[in-house]
């Protein structure tokens, strides 16, 4: 019989066992993306279960509501076999290949990362030093953070580029149109998926009960990185288009954003880390779990290492707090085409093909 | 645990279905100290409402996920077309009346609904989908429940309650593996039906049953509906018929649930294990038929029957949870099936020679039928000529027993024509009361919404 459990189905194969159950019940229909893409199928090839396992988001409403979780002989946990299918499709995309599955599944290489990342800010700074600038430009000058910080920027989207690429095609997505973009733009933007359809949130923290905790938090972290994000941007603008040099006031652009993008960053990235040791790590991919935990840290660290050396400017801390901040940085850049950070591209992508199937079916 | 056999509780409910559940939050809300006992496990909890997927509401216009109107009369008249007129019109059409409000009420406990599923957009007017279907319900229930300071406990299963004189005074419990006493001002019934008492369905079907398989819970044993029979309650509905349809044959003995559901027929041709065939594989839209196939396979020799389609009707219905036998010619596949060949090529040959040309429809009923076989196939009669050949098994599934308790229209349960002083009935185990015969969709969950509702609110009254 078909639905014996082997121990030795892949990641995908258990996958598709799964979702072709689901395919002959629909409950959960009115959850998010993956069921209306799934049920408009009769055969999940690789790639189709590649392409729904993109488009969940561990949710886990489907879980909870679901008759066939174990011990029942049909064994459904979906939320856990869609998210083994992205931590082994992200490794399977990401370029070079192996990183991936080194920073996802072990928090202690991200930590690695990061302990290198600092000492080399601190050796930089030691080594090569200010050029008789102001401001942090007294510890590391303008020169050496852009050729630090700007290959350290464009490898990184270079390699997550290629890994899209790579999704593309296993995924089977014909040309992108602008359409399919603003889609999964509209998508993502609102998080429509992470309200839970018809239901109001997640069944993450506590349970069966319908929280909108987890979307808060994940709001806060993805508001708070883009604001610090258009903050170094702003400061970027003003230093090569109109000459104004750091540091900015208070009530200067990359201050009016950084600050508050600060703030969003850190406590979003606290509420996920505590929210994610309340919630069962049975439902998740349990491998990547420490993996995890270790990135939305790291991704903290950016926003609170920079909060803590805007406070400390002016103090004689502005030297090892800088190699703080640009370290974790530097660490956070480095390693995000194989860290959980890789999942927003992917999503992205899959976002952008589902609209292209649902265009496609008219 | 320790205090709960020392409080006299002011409603206790046995049975934590939905029934079960509105009955336990209307009191609660009252302020009432209320106690559910449910046999299973946590995780098994709910019954055989934690397989459902929808309810059927009356509607004066557009109500939350439900579209157009659904008044009284059209629901009373499709009520009355299944149950062939086995009903007590008055408790009916209350029932009707009262799902109205069901929907908000269930709204503000809690519940979340979703559109029609898709497969069953003919539903969309008059069933309410539950998101999630009818485990995510039951959560939300318990939830609920708990908030309300209800106390759950879980296997706990009730073996007998004790009434005297009309009351009812306390029951006896296995708690845990723990034999209990437990005491209470009211009492609400609410466990199910028999079905999962394979002894039972035995005694009243005949030997044949112990080879049905069940598609709800294997809780639902039907112990305390003994127990109140036994001791003179009042009955409802025939006691030797069950609710049965034709399921994938494959499937676990107990908690199958939806996903067993084979809609291959009208497509198909059926034979029994000789390989003949004995009824009319299209008299009408499967929706129609699928209660009747359980009857028909059950009757059976070994209850199996097998349904063979060829490629061509491969995508004409929704998928199955077990992929079907699959082969090039008709004895490849009798073989898969354990059929004997050559009588199978004949029946399918004798088939095949009955067909003739016409439109063909799946849809509707599109009067392609045989000619010249008996039985003869009405609709969709197309041959089976294209490999690969693909074969299911089926088996007859139970979903309910129709032997309940007769309440009257306050959920009251009675013995020997008299009303029973504090003890209410909801849900499946006086579905009867209303439901005779047949099964019209959805109208499970209804029944026990309005009447788990009324029960609490009665017995919270009752104490108040
Ligand atoms: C597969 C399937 C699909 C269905 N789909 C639908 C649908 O979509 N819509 C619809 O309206 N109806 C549907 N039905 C019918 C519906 O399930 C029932 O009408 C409804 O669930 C009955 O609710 P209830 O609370 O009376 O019983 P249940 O939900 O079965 O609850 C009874 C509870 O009592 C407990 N219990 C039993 N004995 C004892 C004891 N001795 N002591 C303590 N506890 C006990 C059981 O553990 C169980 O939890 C479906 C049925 C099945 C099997
Ligand atoms: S997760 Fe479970 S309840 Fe939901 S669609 Fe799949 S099988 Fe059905
Ligand atoms: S976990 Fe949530 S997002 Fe993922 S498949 Fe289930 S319901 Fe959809």
């Amino acid at each position: 019989m078909s639905l014996d459990i082997t121990p030795t189905l892949t990641a995908t194969e258990e996958a598709r066992r799964q979702v072709e159950i689901c395919n002959a019940c629909r409950y959960c229909e009115g959850y998010c993306a993956v069921f209306p893409a799934a049920f408009a199928e009769r055969s999940f090839s690789d790639g189709d279960i590649t392409q729904l396992a993109s488009l969940c988001h561990n949710c886990r409403g489907c879980y909870y509501a679901c008759q066939y979780t174990d011990p029942h002989e049909f064994a459904l946990n979906l939320p856990a076999a869609l998210a083994e299918v992205r931590v082994e499709s992200w490794d399977r995309f990401s370029w070079p290949g192996g990183l991936s599955r080194a920073f996802q599944t072990r928090g202690v290489a991200l930590a690695g990362a990061l302990v290198v990342g600092i000492a080399l800010m601190f050796l930089a700074i030691r080594a090569i030093g200010s050029a008789g600038g102001d401001g942090f430009y007294a510890y590391l000058s303008h020169t050496a953070m852009v050729a630090i910080f700007a290959p350290a920027f464009l490898f990184p989207l270079a390699a997550l580029a290629v890994g899209v690429r790579r999704y593309w095609a296993e995924v089977g997505g014909t040309p992108l149109r602008l359409s399919d973009v603003t889609a999964a733009l509209v998508d993502a933007g609102r998080m429509r998926n992470l309200s839970g359809g018809a239901a109001e949130g997640c069944n993450y923290e506590k349970g069966d009960r319908y929280t909108v905790a987890r979307k808060h938090a994940h709001h806060a972290v993805v508001w708070g990185f883009l604001l610090c994000f258009a903050s170094t941007s702003s400061g970027t603008v003003l230093h090569y288009v109109f000459d104004m040099q750091a540091p900015y006031g208070l009530f200067s652009l990359p201050k009016l954003l950084g600050i508050p993008g600060g703030i969003l960053l850190t406590l979003g990235a606290a509420g996920l880390i505590a929210l994610k040791l309340k919630a069962d790590p049975a439902l998740g991919a349990k491998s990547a779990w420490g993996g995890e935990i270790a990135f939305v840290g790291l991704l903290g660290l950016t926003g609170l290492t920079g909060l803590v050396l805007y406070a400390g400017t002016g103090t004689a801390l502005v030297g090892p707090l800088l190699a703080l901040h640009l370290g974790t940085v530097l660490a956070f850049f480095l390693t995000l085409p194989y860290s959980k950070m890789a999942h927003a591209a992917y999503r992205l992508a899959a976002l952008a093909r589902d609209a292209q199937i649902k265009a496609a079916r008219g | 645990m320790t205090d709960i056999d020392r409080v006299t509780w002011d409603v206790v409910v046995v049975g934590g279905g939905n029934a079960g559940l509105c009955a336990a939050i209307e009191a609660a809300e009252t302020g009432a100290k209320v106690l559910m006992l449910e046999a299973a496990p946590k995780t098994y909890r709910g019954g055989n409402s934690r397989h459902t997927r929808n309810f059927r509401c009356m509607h004066a216009g557009p109500l939350s996920v439900l579209t157009g109107t659904y008044q009284e009369d059209e629901y009373f008249d499709d009520l009355i077309r299944v149950t062939k007129g086995k009903t007590d019109e008055d408790l009916a059409r209350m029932t009707i009346r009262d799902s109205e409000a069901c929907l908000p009420w269930m709204e503000r406990h809690g519940v979340a609904f979703q559109p029609s599923l898709s497969g069953t957009l003919s539903l969309s007017r008059t069933n309410a989908f539950f998101l999630g279907g009818g485990k995510a319900l039951v959560n939300a229930y318990y939830n609920t429940a708990e908030d309300l300071g209800v106390r759950v406990l879980y296997e706990a299963e009730v073996r007998h309650i004790t009434v005297t004189e009309g009351r009812f005074e306390g029951l006896d419990a296995r708690i845990g593996g723990k034999d209990l006493r437990i005491e209470g001002r009211t009492l609400v019934l609410a466990s199910g039906g028999f079905q999962a008492d394979l002894d039972w369905l035995a005694d009243a079907w005949g030997p044949a049953a112990r080879n049905f398989l069940i598609r709800g819970t294997p809780y639902n044993r039907g112990v305390v509906l003994r127990d109140m029979l036994d001791q003179g309650a009042d009955s409802v509905g025939d006691p030797t018929q069950c609710h049965a349809v034709a399921i994938d044959g494959r499937s676990p003995k107990f908690d199958g649930g939806i996903v067993t559901r084979l809609d291959c027929v009208p497509f198909s041709v059926v034979v029994n294990r000789d390989g003949d065939r004995f009824y009319d594989e299209g008299e009408d839209v499967w929706p129609k038929r699928y209660a009747i196939w359980g009857r028909l396979v059950a009757a059976q020799p070994d209850q199996v029957a097998y349904s063979i389609i060829d490629a061509k009707s491969r995508t004409l219905f929704m998928p199955s949870v077990f992929p079907p036998e699959q082969a090039d010619t008709i004895e490849g596949l009798a073989q898969r099936l354990g059929l004997p060949g050559n009588k199978l090529r004949e029946t399918i040959d004798a088939f095949n020679a009955a067909c003739r040309e016409g439109p063909f429809h799946p849809t509707e009923l599109d009067g392609l039928a045989t000619q010249g076989i008996s039985p003869p196939k009405t609709n969709w009669a197309r041959p089976i000529l294209e490999p690969p050949f693909f074969g299911y098994s089926l088996r007859p599934g139970v979903t309910f027993t129709y032997l309940g308790l007769r309440v009257d229209r306050t959920a009251r349960v009675s013995a020997h024509g008299a009303r029973l002083h504090n003890i209410w009935a909801a849900g499946e185990i006086m579905a009867g009361s209303i439901l005779g015969e047949g099964y019209l969709a959805g109208f499970g969950m209804t029944i026990g919404t309005v009447f788990g509702r009324i029960a609490g609110q009665e017995a919270a009254a009752h104490v108040a």
